[in-house]
């Protein structure tokens, strides 16, 4: 039971730190956000494989359920993270620009 | 749980924070990505390592392999259009291993009874692992629809029962919730049958489709989010299941940013997420009104040629870009002409509303893949103060986001919308490919406005002709 409360305790700070990450992006990455988050919830891959590898003897429809749920978490993170990589890869600051300031682009 | 394998996952969750914190800024944020992904790297190898005396690890490298496979290709491949609904997908799949996880542990525990062996109370977990199992096969199946909907796959205008549907999505709750409370029971004295179990997957998951179904593709930015925040809250309820730490703060910032995100984006819709979720509002811009007019209202249709003589004598002129734009795959097209103004010495900025697009910033990812300055791209409240000084104002395929019937007109069903103020500038120039509607399926008084003028045909089409008409005057 300690264990659970001290679960529930790290629940709750895990929440208060992701409103206050999160709520300073701006709109612009909004898309990209949603995208970065959504792989990071593949983490749900952690528990398809901790299911599998501590079962004794797994029975066959274990081992056909937690086949498609390990696939399922990894083509979550895998896609997510690639699929936010590449949008945000747009956004870099283009080589020409390295030197001028962030602030201006210098295209005026 | 070793020690080594616990200090990995604090490493990796504080990789996670670390790595959202880099996305809040452009020029952070593909590194912010890359440390998320090492920290997903990190813990994925500390869980093998937990579990490095298991008989499985055939199939739990085969799974593996298979998973990168399929994961790859789509996400490398998708054009940027298409982003959303890629999102929904990979959110579904992340709903569906946290049902399955739960049913999993459910069979690898006799029903439940199996957690016995561990010390201490074991309903707390039940009760996680079936919150897991409801919230996982609901945003699975909701995911799948919102998927299907904006592939468009299924229509998308709402699509529901009528009156019929609250009180049916309350049974559906009521009956999952049910069969979730029988298991419950059950888990505490012989074990639970699996026909409940299954019962909770199947009902929640109609409840999924249900819920989907009767929402419009205007609100499906917000449901997607939604159901990003609903997997994220899963996955954490499996992580105090399964007392793997690294899940639940993964699993709870998600929970908490989805949160943030489907809240900023119904704000920007003028819209609360209830009145969303209770659905049939937004159609799918089907009800299209005869080429030029509409009852005694016409509106002006203009030329090319026309068009690039009123850019050409502007001095500063915005580009108002919307779903339209995206729909013509013409922001290469924009920037070209965006380059000739430019040289012209004709300044040109762009106003991008909080929802253009399909997602929140999804305009900006599109107009950044045409190479357009960060910088040129203003949001709304940023630019809506620019329009009256502003010579020409060109709408791309926009149509909601610009519709002045939100300021001025009470019984406008979006009255109260924030929009951008385009009829202020001294000339609009709207590229459409007809007199339709928008996604919500209203009229848009700006067509007929007296200093608006219409450009029909493909935005990509229409904006390439004013390009060549402008470097020939």
């Amino acid at each position: 039971m300690d264990s659970f409360l001290a679960n529930i305790a790290i629940l709750v700070l895990s929440g208060f730190i992701g409103f206050a990450v999160i709520s300073k992006v701006p709109n612009t990455l909004h898309t990209p956000l949603m995208s970065g988050t959504n792989a990071i919830h593949g983490i749900v891959v952690l528990g398809a494989l901790v299911v599998l590898g501590t079962a004794h003897n797994p029975g066959l429809p274990l081992q056909i359920i937690s086949f498609v749920a390990i696939v399922f978490g990894t083509v979550n993170v895998i896609g997510g993270f690639v699929v936010t990589d590449r949008m945000l890869a747009m956004f870099k600051t283009r080589p020409v620009d390295t030197n001028t300031s962030t602030a201006t682009d210098g295209k005026n | 749980m070793d020690i080594l394998v616990y200090a990995l996952y604090i490493v990796a969750f504080a990789m996670f924070i670390l790595g959202l914190s880099g996305l809040t800024a452009p020029r952070s944020a593909v590194r912010g990505n890359k440390i998320a992904a090492a920290g997903m790297a990190v813990a994925v190898v500390a869980t093998l390592i937990h579990i490095r005396e298991t008989s499985s690890w055939l199939i739990i490298v085969a799974a593996l392999v298979v998973g990168v496979i399929l994961g790859i290709p789509p996400a490398r491949k998708v054009k940027m259009t298409a982003v959303p609904q890629l999102v929904a997908l990979f959110n579904g799949v992340g709903g569906g291993t946290v049902a399955l996880i739960a049913w999993g542990e459910f069979i690898e525990s006799d029903g439940f009874t199996g957690l016995h062996a561990a010390s201490g109370p074991v309903l707390p977990l039940v009760i996680a692992s079936l919150f897991a199992a409801i919230i996982g096969s609901l945003s699975f199946w909701g995911s799948i629809v919102a998927f299907m909907k904006l592939q468009q796959i299924l229509p998308g205008h709402p699509l529901s029962v009528g009156r019929l549907q609250q009180p049916l999505n309350a049974m559906l709750f009521l009956g999952a919730t049910l069969a979730a409370v029988i298991v419950g029971i059950g888990s505490t004295t012989t074990g639970a049958d699996l026909v409940w179990f299954v019962a909770i997957l199947i009902l929640a998951g109609i409840l999924g489709v249900m819920t989907v179904l009767p929402i419009g593709g205007a609100d499906m930015p917000v449901v997607i989010s939604l159901l990003n925040a609903l997997t994220g809250l899963s996955a954490a309820a499996a992580g105090l299941a399964l007392n793997n730490i690294a899940m639940i703060v993964a699993g709870m910032i998600v929970g908490a940013s989805g949160t943030i995100l489907t809240n900023l984006m119904a704000k920007a819709m003028n819209r609360s997420i209830l009145s969303i979720v209770a659905g049939g509002f937004g159609g799918g811009g089907s009800k299209g009104v005869s080429a030029t007019s509409t009852g005694d209202q016409h509106a002006k249709s203009t030329s090319a040629a026309d068009a690039a003589i009123k850019l050409a004598y502007a001095n500063q002129v915005i580009v108002v870009p919307g779903y339209g734009l995206a729909v013509a795959q013409a922001q290469h097209a924009v920037k070209d002409m965006a380059k000739v103004l430019e040289s012209r010495g004709i300044e040109v900025k762009y106003a991008i509303h909080p929802v253009a697009g399909r997602m929140p910033g999804h305009m900006n990812v599109l107009l950044a893949e045409a190479d357009v300055s960060y910088d040129a791209m203003k949001e709304m409240d940023d630019i809506n103060g620019e329009f009256s000084r502003t010579d020409v104002t060109i709408v791309i395929g926009a149509n909601d986001v610009t519709n002045p019937a939100a300021r001025n007109d009470p019984n406008s069903p979006i009255f109260g919308m924030p929009v951008l103020n385009v009829t202020e500038s001294r000339s609009v120039i709207v590229l459409k490919r007809s007199m339709s509607s928008g996604f919500a399926g209203i009229e848009n008084p700006l067509f007929f406005a007296a200093n608006t003028t219409m450009l029909f045909g493909d935005a990509k089409k229409s904006v390439a002709q004013v390009t060549e008409e402008l470097k020939a005057l």
